[in-house]
């Protein structure tokens, strides 16, 4: 009942949003010719580093091109739901508008997680899935079920930890007003995402286990689609997934209390 | 007498924007930490002795990123975003009537913000000294302040770049997705994720008739001690300004007789 209560009103969410975005057609086209040129602009940089060497960390060309792709399948992501809707938060609470969205007889952090879509970044996931299937094919890999489930748990775990993380931040906007550049850091930190985490130096390595995880956002996904990855990681992916949503949660409800209406 | 006004408003100005940034300097300490890419790419090529392949060595090539980092940091352009966000409240209209070109207002704005920024830059310059000691260097005065005049023309560049962008406004309402999309040739080709020099021939033989390598490689290359052209760099820097400043000069003639308010 309850489930079906939010399916319907997300589909009035897409049908709005949409609606509002699809206004500005020309915009929609530069951003798609943006996606294309930034996958060209990160394989070419790939391709630099892998000129005159066979492996990076450990990893060959055709492997590193697989990180390539859950990276722009999950920033696809973030540019359609996590980015449009988490830097509404900011602007929520400095006009006051928060008001209107706590007083809905409707779960806030389902409304602000998802109430825009930018259908931009529904491209950038497309052309990252093209990028993992050349992947597939290039590196011979066999498409089973147990990799199918496998992969499927692992990409959406890492779906769950960006989200948090950015949730995570969007949030600390209840104390400090503005909080863009402090998501222009986490982007920047994300960044590294593209890359295989073992050519980093093993201080960063730990840095970006631990603080902020990356390892599990891309690392452990592509790990999984070379066959390379241990059970053990995958449950403890999952685990550390479940630790993010509810902390993110808890996260939320504790500013809520915090929360003091504009002027009051 | 008119050079004596001038002064004084530029002064004014200057003095405005730097108090007005000061309010926001956690902002920008967050915006300066946003720019430590270039240290995560230094990171994959020395870790990966990436850097033996195009003979610089680590100690030059730490020091290459390291300034790159510092012209990235006095680089940094967003005019674009700022008019489009005045443009569409209606925040220009009262701007046009003041004797004064809009743009200088950003431009101070632009200047003031890298004053107040350089302290935090030179904090996170502490920190990458105290990993990296064996980078330490003292450039030559000379070089020094060549590099300061090249970043500033650097500057310059994006500015002018991002000014013409910003005048499209004028006839469509989100110029800043053509922003976006310029943002990532400049991305790639300048010099901030991986130094010129180790770009494929195929792209060398063409870049450097592009404003791209002008923007970070070339100042970063000057300050940092590793060869470069010095003439040529700069004539191309101030080349690419003779070419662009007309360019804005006349699309923004065009675009103010285009404008109308809103609501007329």
């Amino acid at each position: 009942m309850n489930l079906r209560k939010y399916l319907k009103v997300y589909k009035k969410f897409l049908h709005t949003s949409l609606a509002s975005e699809l206004e500005y057609k020309t915009n929609i086209l530069v951003d798609l010719i943006t996606a294309i040129l930034s996958l060209i602009g990160s394989i070419f940089l790939l391709s630099i580093f892998f000129q005159n060497n066979g492996y990076i960390g450990g990893w060959t060309f055709e492997q590193a091109l697989i990180i390539q792709g859950i990276y722009t399948i999950l920033n696809g992501i973030t540019n359609t739901w996590f980015n449009p809707n988490l830097t509404e938060i900011v602007k929520h609470i400095r006009e006051g508008t928060l008001d209107f969205v706590l007083i809905k007889p409707i779960d806030s952090q389902f409304f602000i997680s998802l109430k825009k879509i930018n259908p931009s970044g529904f491209l950038e996931i497309i052309l990252g899935f093209f990028l993992l299937f050349f992947c597939i094919r290039i590196n011979q890999i066999n498409l089973n079920l147990s990799f199918l489930t496998q992969s499927l748990i692992t990409i959406s775990c890492s779906i769950c930890i960006l989200y948090s993380l950015w949730f995570f931040i969007s949030t600390t906007t209840i104390w400090f007003v503005k909080t863009w550049n402090a998501i222009e850091v986490l982007r920047s930190f994300l960044y590294i995402g593209r890359f295989p985490l073992n050519s980093f130096s093993f201080s960063l390595r730990i840095f970006f286990s631990i603080f902020i995880p990356i390892a599990f956002i891309t690392t452990i996904p592509s790990e999984v689609f070379l066959g390379l990855s241990q059970l053990w990681k995958i449950l403890l992916e999952v685990i550390v997934t479940s630790v993010f949503l509810i902390t993110s949660r808890k996260f939320w409800l504790f500013a809520l209390k915090s929360y003091s209406s504009a002027s009051s | 007498m008119i050079s004596n006004l001038i002064n004084r408003k530029i002064f004014t100005l200057l003095k405005v924007q730097y108090s007005n940034m000061l309010e926001y300097r956690v902002e920008i300490a967050l915006w300066a930490i946003s720019g430590i890419i270039p240290f995560f790419m230094l990171n994959i090529w020395t870790n990966n002795n990436l850097n033996e392949s195009i003979n610089i060595s680590d100690v030059m090539l730490s020091r290459y990123f390291l300034c790159a980092f510092f012209v990235r940091q006095f680089s940094v352009v967003w005019v674009v975003f700022s008019f489009e966000e005045d443009s569409l409240m209606g925040k220009v209209s009262p701007y046009l009537i003041q004797p004064l070109n809009p743009f200088l207002r950003y431009f101070a704005q632009h200047l003031a913000e890298q004053i107040t920024r350089f302290p935090f830059a030179l904090i996170i310059a502490f920190f990458f000294f105290i990993f990296n000691t064996e980078s330490i260097w003292i450039p030559n005065l000379g070089l020094l302040l060549l590099s300061i005049v090249s970043t500033f023309l650097s500057f310059l560049i994006q500015f002018l770049i991002q000014s013409i962008v910003a005048c499209l406004c004028f006839w469509t309402e989100k110029a800043s997705s053509i922003e976006r999309l310029l943002f990532i040739p400049t991305l790639f080709l300048s010099g901030l994720l991986a130094p010129v020099v180790s770009f494929p021939a195929y792209v060398k033989s063409w870049i450097y008739l592009t404003p791209f390598p002008y923007l970070i490689d070339f100042p970063a290359n000057l300050l940092s001690g590793n060869e470069t052209n010095i003439s040529g760099g700069l004539s191309m820097q101030i080349l690419w300004i003779f070419i662009l400043f007309p360019l804005f000069m006349k699309i923004w003639s065009e675009g103010t007789k285009k404008y109308t308010a809103m609501g007329s």
